[in-house]
């Protein structure tokens, strides 16, 4: 045979293999306002750069007549390319075969191309739309599940994982996602739960739809699981770029430098954008706005928990994350989903080398029945682990309340910031104004002429005294009393003499934190 | 395509109409309290003579009648939950003063069971 013959014949081949499902399934997928697989690689990697490995593994199904079956590519599509010049490696589960579903050799492309981004320290993308296990293919797709959930485990603080939920992802398969790192959903188009609607209907009852038990707005603002959620497929796409600009590619690298801007200083007046009232609510994201290059900040989890304000931006051109409580939401305080946010960013961006900077405004923990009953002892204490394992340069802002344990946890001194800064504004003390007065000066108070009187003139007496940033600077745990037109300045100074940091926690197989 | 702006042009707003107030301490705070905070239950004192459903399912059976004198331990009903029999005792001892359900009655988790005086 000629070369001319066995070409076309790969061609021929190759053709066959990329249709997937065939035109009707392509038809059907579209229908639902989905992108194909492949369409969705395409449209997230940078042109002609997608490489694809393993078009022509087929699935390992002998048993239900499934030898009889063709499936292209066993359902998913593997390969490598590039974001923006950044290498990936990426898989796209492909609805249109067989529903996606996870058989033996499919489970076996994810885990050889997560193998590879192992190997080639570079970050992997797992596109998600898929029915759940291939039922046909018995323990050997629940097989295939558990080497992927090993992979993530593996992979974790080593490379970045990324997940995007573009259609179904049910049962185990919610797994692998859980695991990694960041996961993207789409209005109306992500799916995720571990029974379904109708499982819950059967043995429970209870009546839920799809959307309602698992959709995109679901993960995103009650369940926390996700940590984008995008309007459109394009929009997610833009997101997951936009994200791989802040990230390294491994755990020995820091993310890629960009031109230095200032922030956009017209809009973003410090001085006039927040209250010194202590009590008055403000957005703490004009903060960072006013901080941060260009006015640019890229918030992770908007929408849940968001009395903590979590997300990336650059200082000078390098990547910082940045942790803000938010006195516009629940004062600020921090509780059980707040610290779980704030922990799993912070360890994020410990693990892949990217400077903290964090803006304290807090009255503390949420004091409640149903805090305490959840657990806000142990999950709380996630935060304080979280930062005082954290060994990239920290630096902290304190700009107004920060009392009682909210003061320890929020990247204090004592939990080894690097450096603390505090407004003029400050107050550092170990509860709010009138709660101390009240018990410091009880026996004044009750036994006064006139209680009330008394009680005011105490708590302005306390106030005047310990409600300023002088008290805790007088013990050094303050490194500078600044002003807040100078944050920037001194913020920037701080990252840069931090840039050869070199602290190592003690040498131990792994710490234990409190999940 | 689509134009997608990722980052925000303008300042963040308060939004002076949604501000209600947090006490933490003796402290209270201008702020906006998310629908989780505001949907919170209220905490109940555990009342081991009501007795509750732990798990949703079906009711399969009542051993004992209204009227009936039942000590700790004693079988009160059948609950069938995830494939499973179970039985549900009395944690306290009284006299049975209700039977809430009928049975083959799908009940849903927390419902009340039995109430014991």
């Amino acid at each position: 045979m000629s070369l001319k013959t066995k070409t076309s014949d790969l061609k021929k081949r190759m053709q066959e293999a990329v249709q997937g499902g065939g035109s009707q399934a392509i038809e059907k997928q579209k229908a639902g306002g989905k992108l194909t697989a492949r369409e969705r690689i395409l449209s997230l990697l940078d042109k002609e750069s997608f490489h694809e490995y393993d078009l022509f593994v087929e699935h390992a199904g002998r048993d239900f007549e499934m030898d009889k079956k063709y499936l292209p590519g066993d359902g998913v599509i593997t390969g490598t390319g590039t974001i923006q010049g950044h290498p990936v490696c990426i898989y796209a589960q492909d609805f249109t075969v067989a529903g996606g579903s996870l058989g033996y050799m499919h489970a076996k492309k994810i885990a050889k191309i997560m193998d590879h981004a192992m190997k080639l320290k570079v970050p992997i993308i797992g596109i998600n739309d898929s029915g759940g296990a291939r039922i046909q293919e018995g323990v050997n797709s629940l097989a295939g599940y558990g080497e992927i959930f090993f992979r993530n485990t593996q992979a974790s603080g080593y490379i970045p994982q990324i997940s995007v939920i573009l259609g179904p992802c049910a049962g185990g398969a919610v797994y692998s996602p859980a695991l990694t790192d960041f996961v993207f959903v789409v209005d109306k188009i992500s799916k995720m739960f571990i029974t379904g609607p109708e499982v819950i209907k059967t043995v429970i009852g209870e009546e839920i739809s799809m959307e309602d038990l698992g959709g995109a707005k679901v993960h995103a603002s009650i369940t926390g699981n996700a940590h984008f959620y995008a309007e459109s497929e394009q929009m997610c796409f833009e997101q997951i770029k936009e994200l791989v600009s802040y990230i390294p590619w491994n755990n020995t690298k820091t993310a890629d430098p960009y031109p230095p801007k200032n922030p956009r200083s017209r809009t973003y007046k410090i001085n006039e954008i927040f209250p010194t009232n202590p009590k008055q609510p403000y957005d703490v994201r004009n903060i960072i706005m006013a901080i941060c290059d260009d006015s640019k900040f890229f918030e992770v989890q908007e929408r849940w928990a968001a009395n903590i304000v979590i997300g990336f931006a650059r200082m000078n051109g390098q990547t910082v994350g940045f942790v803000a409580n938010q006195p516009l939401v629940l004062a600020g305080v921090l509780d059980v989903d707040s610290s779980d946010k704030a922990a799993r960013f912070i360890r994020f961006c410990d693990a892949f080398n990217i400077p903290l900077v964090t803006l304290v405004d807090l009255p503390g923990y949420l004091p409640g029945i149903d805090q305490e009953h959840a657990g806000v002892i142990r999950h709380g204490a996630k935060v304080l682990y979280a930062y005082s394992e954290a060994t990239v340069p920290k630096a902290t802002v304190i700009l107004r309340k920060a009392y009682g344990g909210g003061y320890i946890a929020m990247c204090s001194n004592h939990l080894r910031a690097d450096f603390v800064f505090a407004w003029p504004t400050a107050e550092i003390a170990v509860m709010g104004p009138e709660g101390a007065a009240n018990i410091i000066f009880r026996k004044e108070i009750t036994t006064a002429e006139n209680p009330e009187e008394m009680r005011k003139l105490k708590i302005k007496e306390y106030k005047d005294k310990f409600a300023n940033p002088y008290v805790a600077a007088a013990y050094g745990y303050v490194d500078a009393v600044i002003e807040p037109a100078d944050t920037r300045k001194f913020v920037l100074h701080a990252l840069e003499i931090s840039k050869n940091k070199d602290v190592k926690n003690p040498v131990k197989k792994h710490g234990i934190p409190p999940f | 395509m689509e134009d997608i702006n990722l980052y925000r042009e303008e300042l963040h707003p308060v939004p002076e109409k949604k501000l209600e107030s947090l006490q933490v301490g003796d402290d209270s705070y201008d702020t906006i309290l998310t629908e989780k905070y505001k949907k919170r239950k209220p905490y109940e004192p555990v009342n081991l003579k009501i007795v509750k459903a732990a798990i949703p399912g079906v009711m399969r059976k009542a051993y004992v009648a209204v009227g009936a004198k039942v000590k700790p331990g004693d079988k009160l009903v059948i609950l069938e939950a995830m494939k499973m029999k179970n039985d549900i005792l009395a944690v306290e001892g009284g006299i049975v003063e209700e039977i809430c359900f009928k049975i083959g009655e799908r009940v849903a988790k927390d419902e009340i069971l039995v109430k014991i005086r």
